[in-house]
């Protein structure tokens, strides 16, 4: 699962605006396959951690109700340009994956 | 005599272990204490699923949280949600659709330095209310929105 996650970080008048950008399929569960009528498993993220220079500025824990290939848009202060910021989701699976970027 | 020395030796070692992680910033103290609080994700019910992730269900309506959704969502399986609080030490921001089977949709701790914004996608099955929560300072604040919909996005 390489790749997964698209991240904007921009400082702006000394807040960080972030947009994550995560490729997940995000199965509920409750959906039918239409051919085979058997449910499609659930497959969903379950965690979200972003961390700013290794710490931690924001925990998500999500349910099935989040759109597939989630978006989610943050803002934080205390950062500047070329920091290390780090987004890193878990899923019902065990599956994760992580990505870091500088803040622009 | 024994006993009581290696049981203490023993929590006090598990104590400051986890007082230097935290202190060291390597996990932050909400990390430590709450890992993905299944039961609030799993409740049917609204008030059920606050209690499980706030920790309380008694929210009161607040004019300082803004919350951005559509009026009418032509497909429920994505709808953005922005959530705005202006409530000073806001430390999460849950999102809950009051009539999907599992309402609570997400819930975003925040750290302090971190604004009270969050915006996202969510599905919704059907025509519902869009219930922002924000804890600030051990208190629930609430605002809510309808949103309209016209392809449900559960199911299918």
């Amino acid at each position: 699962m390489a790749k997964s996650i698209k991240i904007r970080a921009k400082v702006k008048g000394g807040v960080t605006i972030v947009k994550t950008l995560i490729s997940h399929p995000m199965e509920t569960g409750m959906r039918k396959n239409k051919k085979t009528g058997k449910k499609i498993p659930a497959e969903y993220i379950q965690e979200v951690t972003c961390t700013h220079n290794g710490k931690n500025v924001l925990t998500a824990y999500w349910g099935t109700a989040i759109s597939k290939n989630p978006y989610m848009s943050f803002q934080f202060k205390g950062a500047k340009s070329g920091d290390k910021l780090k987004v890193s989701w878990l899923d019902n699976k065990g599956k994760s994956d992580s990505a870091e970027v500088k803040i622009k | 005599m024994n006993t009581n020395r290696r049981s203490f030796l023993k929590s006090s070692v598990t104590a400051s272990a986890i007082g230097i992680a935290v202190g060291a910033g390597l996990i932050s103290p909400r990390a430590v204490l709450a890992a993905w609080p299944k039961a609030a994700f799993q409740a049917t019910d609204v008030n059920s699923a606050l209690s499980a992730a706030l920790g309380a269900s008694n929210a009161s309506p607040s004019g300082d949280i803004k919350l951005k959704a559509p009026d009418i969502a032509e497909n429920g399986a994505v709808v953005p949600v922005t959530v705005t609080s202006k409530i000073a030490g806001t430390e999460s921001i849950s999102i809950i659709v009051a009539k999907n089977a599992t309402p609570l949709a997400a819930t975003f701790n925040l750290a302090s330095n971190t604004e009270g914004f969050i915006s996202t996608r969510i599905k919704m099955g059907k025509t519902s209310d869009v219930v922002a929560v924000i804890k600030a300072g051990g208190k629930l604040y609430t605002a809510k929105k309808e949103v309209k919909v016209t392809i449900g996005g559960c199911g299918g």
